[in-house]
């Protein structure tokens, strides 16, 4: 636990696992929780970093930015989510072919 | 001890992971991301990233994910039987997958990472603010307006048309 | 800070505060501004009045004040510019701000109505500036930039009735005459440079006596710098645009084309005195000693009354250079100082009779005849006596007549002149330029008195409408007559015959700095000049009494004919009228020529280099663009263009399946290509 790898493996899982999600689950919230978990892979690597830099902290504050604009991210695309419902009364992503038009 | 703790935040993270990804129903879904974020905020805490922890606990779990359980809520008729959805495109998507965090895994094998190994601060936050008030100061104000906008834009893309 | 710095500054910056204001808002001003303008040049004359008391009162000959300021500077070398104050500076200023406010004020009735009125104002205001700016620069540097200034404020006055093609050209003509002088300017300032690396006059002078530039290249930049005063103070063979320069308003002849910026080629020489070389002396001399007298005989057959003076100023300013060139500087500059309130003078009387004769002209509804053609003059003595009065004692000022001022400038440069012959025994061909220049002087000087103001009107009915001019006019006149009185230049001493005085005494002739003392030294001047002021002095009055006589004889008495005399020498006469065919001249060698080589250019470049040349390249590409068109059309476009659109169509119905519509087909699309990335990366 005191070597970079652990984490950034880790990391690297999640933003596997994120990316899973995002590829294939067809619920818009669930694409949503995949794309959250990218972020927090990419954090866990800010931090870890950070860490091992020398602890420098200006890895903490990229993630608290990171935070900052997955919060607004989260906020805007629920509304949009929202909006997606209002149109088709769903919101599974792959029903929405629009972009094929 | 410490060492049994940390692998054990480690796993759960992982678990709690996959059944975010793979759960179908919902909801189990984003208990599953609750679990996962604490043990990011767990990863953080031996990453001596106090203040980041807090943090995360606080937005992620406290803020983010109600937002997103919100959404789950306004999105399906409750009393629908279950909340539940499923997969598309899983075989081909895993392959891919896989094969990113196999490059990704070897990428950071190979890499010699240069590592300092540098005392445990006693706590982040003093640097963290200062850093935010001097160095930081304009993307910090950026970010706030990029928050207010964010809050405007989603009040005005969530409104039901009148 | 210091206080001369402050005065030099006010004075230097005042006028060019006075243009800004008139330039952008001048017309929006009430009386167009004009208070403006004259405001700011009659402060000057305070400061400029305030710093010549200060200078008697201090009587100091070797006061100078120096302030210099970085411009620009790099590894190699530095530029700096400044201000340098002494006695010369002083009394040059005064001159400039006594004319300068003359004009101003002179104008204020002169050019009443005219539609560009406050432009006109600004550009005086302009002059004014840059004229300050020779006065005070520390080095060639300002110098330069105000030298080009005052020829640009020049070329805008001369042609400022830009309607009339003839002002227009005289415009041209004047700045492109003093370009040529500009050069030879430019070329000595930058040998000087090149030799000593500074541009300051101390520097140089340092520099020269220090003996970093010796030899043929002393004389050169002398003669560069030479040059510059030849084409300012339109010296032989420059002289030719001043003559047309009387294309402008009166006053503004009478300030730029008589008294101060023709003035200031003389004024750089005297500023550059020591660093002249015995031979650039000598060849100063000759130009200046030719040009006075060569002048003074174009200005005998003159009938414009304008052109006259603008003769006049020519010869006289030739006296300037000659005084330069045989050692007698302070002789120079106090001919410069007197010639300036006279000669200002001259011109505002001839202003005023002009604008007489243009008011009765106006009323007569004539737009033909000449109002400064003397031949339509004649007998408005009684008319205008105030003007008639100012004439005549600047006339007898410029004739050296003694009690005037003129008798003691011109009578120390010619003594300056006989100086030099009898030190050198050579150089006899000067004194009869000097001396002969002085007679016919006096003749043409009261030949245009008698013409303009004696005799029997030649039209009476313009002559019964001409008036006195306004009271705005005539103030000019009184004051500058006043100053054509010898006491204002002898005091202390009430000799009127002798020139020493506070001038002499406070504007001291400096030693010569070219090492190897080839020049005389001051006291041998001195010397020479003792003993040649006497026999001088009555050379020259006999030969101005010769002059004023023979002019009385001949216009006013009409024993002898003008008329029959000019017959009889009648080869002499045509080279006077016709100026000695020095413009014809020009026009054969120079401009004709040009002119010729230009149009054979024109017929090489279009007939020759156009036609064949370029016109074939023209037709030899035609061809080759046939042959290409179809080259391209038939080949390219039809097989390999057409076959990318083919191929690239049945590519996108084959990859228009992939196209789902579905995001997250899209975002495999993008991981796969990652991967496939990664493992190209991986090999």
């Amino acid at each position: 636990m005191d070597t970079l790898q652990v984490y950034l493996i880790l990391a690297a899982i999640l933003f596997s696992l994120g990316m899973f999600a995002v590829i294939t689950r067809r619920n818009a919230i669930a694409v949503l929780m995949g794309i959250e978990l990218i972020l927090n892979a990419a954090n866990l690597n800010f931090i870890a970093f950070a860490r091992f830099g020398g602890m420098n902290i200006g890895g903490h504050i990229f993630a608290l930015f990171v935070i900052v604009l997955a919060a607004a991210e989260v906020a805007v695309a629920l509304a949009i989510i929202i909006n997606l419902y209002q149109n088709f009364n769903s919101i599974n992503v792959d029903e929405a072919q629009q972009l094929k038009q | 001890m410490i060492n049994i703790v940390f692998w054990f935040f480690v796993i759960l993270t992982i678990v709690a992971a996959l059944m975010v990804v793979l759960s179908k129903n919902l909801v189990y879904a984003a208990i599953a991301l609750l679990v996962t974020l604490l043990g990011v905020a767990a990863m953080y805490v031996f990453l001596w990233a106090d203040f980041m922890a807090g943090t995360q606990v606080m937005i992620y779990i406290g803020g983010i994910l109600i937002l997103l359980l919100f959404g789950i809520m306004l999105t399906h008729k409750i009393t629908s039987v279950r909340i539940s959805h499923t997969n598309v495109q899983r075989g081909f998507g895993a392959l891919i997958v896989i094969a990113i965090f196999a490059g990704l895994a070897w990428m950071v094998n190979i890499t010699p990472w240069l590592q300092i190994h540098s005392q445990e601060p006693q706590q982040t936050v003093h640097d963290i603010g200062i850093l935010l008030m001097t160095d930081y100061l304009l993307p910090f104000e950026v970010a706030s307006v990029l928050l207010l906008g964010a809050l405007i834009g989603a009040a005005v893309l969530a409104r039901k048309e009148s | 800070m210091n206080i001369f710095l402050q005065y030099t500054l006010l004075i230097y910056f005042l006028p060019l505060i006075a243009f800004g204001v008139q330039i952008f808002i001048g017309r929006r001003l009430p009386r167009q501004g004009d208070w403006v303008s004259i405001g700011a040049v009659l402060a000057t004359l305070v400061l400029s009045i305030a710093l010549f008391a200060g200078m008697l009162l201090d009587y100091n000959p070797n006061f100078k004040q120096n302030f210099s300021f970085t411009w620009l500077e790099t590894a190699n070398f530095k530029i700096s510019m400044g201000f340098l104050v002494d006695n010369i500076t002083i009394i040059m200023l005064l001159v400039v701000a006594i004319i300068s406010s003359a004009s101003h004020i002179f104008s204020l009735k002169y050019m009443e109505g005219d539609p560009r009125y406050s432009r006109y104002y600004a550009y005086l205001s302009l002059f004014t500036f840059s004229m300050n700016g020779i006065v005070l620069a520390n080095g060639f540097m300002l110098l330069y930039m105000n030298w080009e200034l005052v020829g640009l404020s020049s070329y805008l006055l001369i042609g400022f009735w830009f309607e009339k093609d003839s002002a227009a050209n005289a415009g041209k003509k004047a700045f492109l005459t003093n370009r040529v002088g500009d050069i030879g300017f430019f070329i000595g300032i930058m040998l000087l440079f090149t030799a000593i690396g500074s541009f300051s006059y101390g520097d140089i002078f340092a520099g020269v006596a220090a003996g970093k530039i010796t030899g043929t290249l002393l004389t050169l930049a002398g003669m560069g710098l030479f040059l510059g005063a030849v084409g300012k103070s339109a010296q032989f063979p420059l002289h030719i645009w001043l003559p047309d320069a009387m294309e402008g308003p009166t006053p503004v002849s009478a300030l730029i084309h008589a008294a101060t910026m023709v003035a200031a080629g003389v004024f750089m020489m005297v500023r550059v005195f020591p660093i002249l070389s015995p031979d650039a002396l000598i060849v100063i001399a000759y130009i200046g000693g030719f040009t006075a007298f060569f002048a003074a005989t174009i200005a005998i057959t003159r009938t414009d009354i304008k052109q006259v003076l603008a003769y006049s100023t020519v010869s006289q300013l030739g006296y300037m250079i000659l005084a330069i060139g045989t050692g007698a500087y302070t002789a120079a500059f106090f001919h410069l100082v007197i010639h300036a309130m006279f000669k200002a003078n001259l011109f505002y009387g001839a202003g005023s009779v002009i604008h007489g004769m243009h008011h009765a002209l106006h009323e007569l509804d004539d737009h033909k005849t000449d109002a400064q053609d003397m031949r339509n003059m004649g007998g408005i003595k009684s008319k205008m006596p105030v003007t008639y009065w100012a004439m005549i004692i600047s006339s007898l000022a410029i004739s050296g007549v003694p009690l005037f001022s003129g008798f003691l400038s011109k009578d120390a440069i010619l003594a300056g002149t006989l100086a030099l012959v009898n030190r050198t025994g050579a150089h006899y061909i000067l004194l009869f330029f000097g001396f002969g220049a002085a007679l016919i002087t006096a003749f043409y000087m009261f030949r245009m008195i008698f013409l303009t103001f004696h005799n029997e009107p030649k039209k009476p009915k313009i002559f019964d409408l001409i008036k006195e001019s306004p009271t705005a006019m005539l103030i000019p006149l009184v004051v500058l007559s006043v100053l054509s009185i010898f006491i204002f230049y002898t005091l202390p001493n009430f000799n009127p015959l002798s020139d020493q005085g506070w001038f002499t005494h406070l504007v001291e002739q400096h030693e010569s700095l070219v090492p190897g003392h080839i020049n005389p030294s001051v006291h041998e001047i001195e010397e020479s000049l003792h003993h040649s002021h006497f026999p001088a002095m009555i050379t020259s009055l006999i030969v101005a009494g010769l002059g004023l006589l023979l002019a009385w004889l001949m216009y006013f008495k009409k024993f002898i004919s003008a008329e029959v005399w000019a017959r009889r020498l009648k080869p002499l006469y045509n080279l006077s009228f016709n100026r000695y065919y020095i413009d014809e001249l020009y026009d054969k060698i120079i401009y004709q020529p040009f002119l010729k080589l230009a149009d054979w250019v024109a017929y090489l470049d279009w007939d020759v280099y156009d036609k064949y040349f370029i016109n074939g390249i023209g037709r030899v590409t035609e061809w080759v663009a046939k042959i290409v068109g179809i080259a391209d059309y038939e080949g390219l476009d039809q097989e390999i263009v057409d076959g990318f659109g083919r191929s690239t169509q049945r590519l996108g119905n084959s990859l228009k399946k992939l196209q789902t519509g579905k995001i997250q087909n899209y975002v495999l699309y993008a991981a796969f290509a990652i991967v496939i990335l990664l493992i190209i990366q991986m090999l």
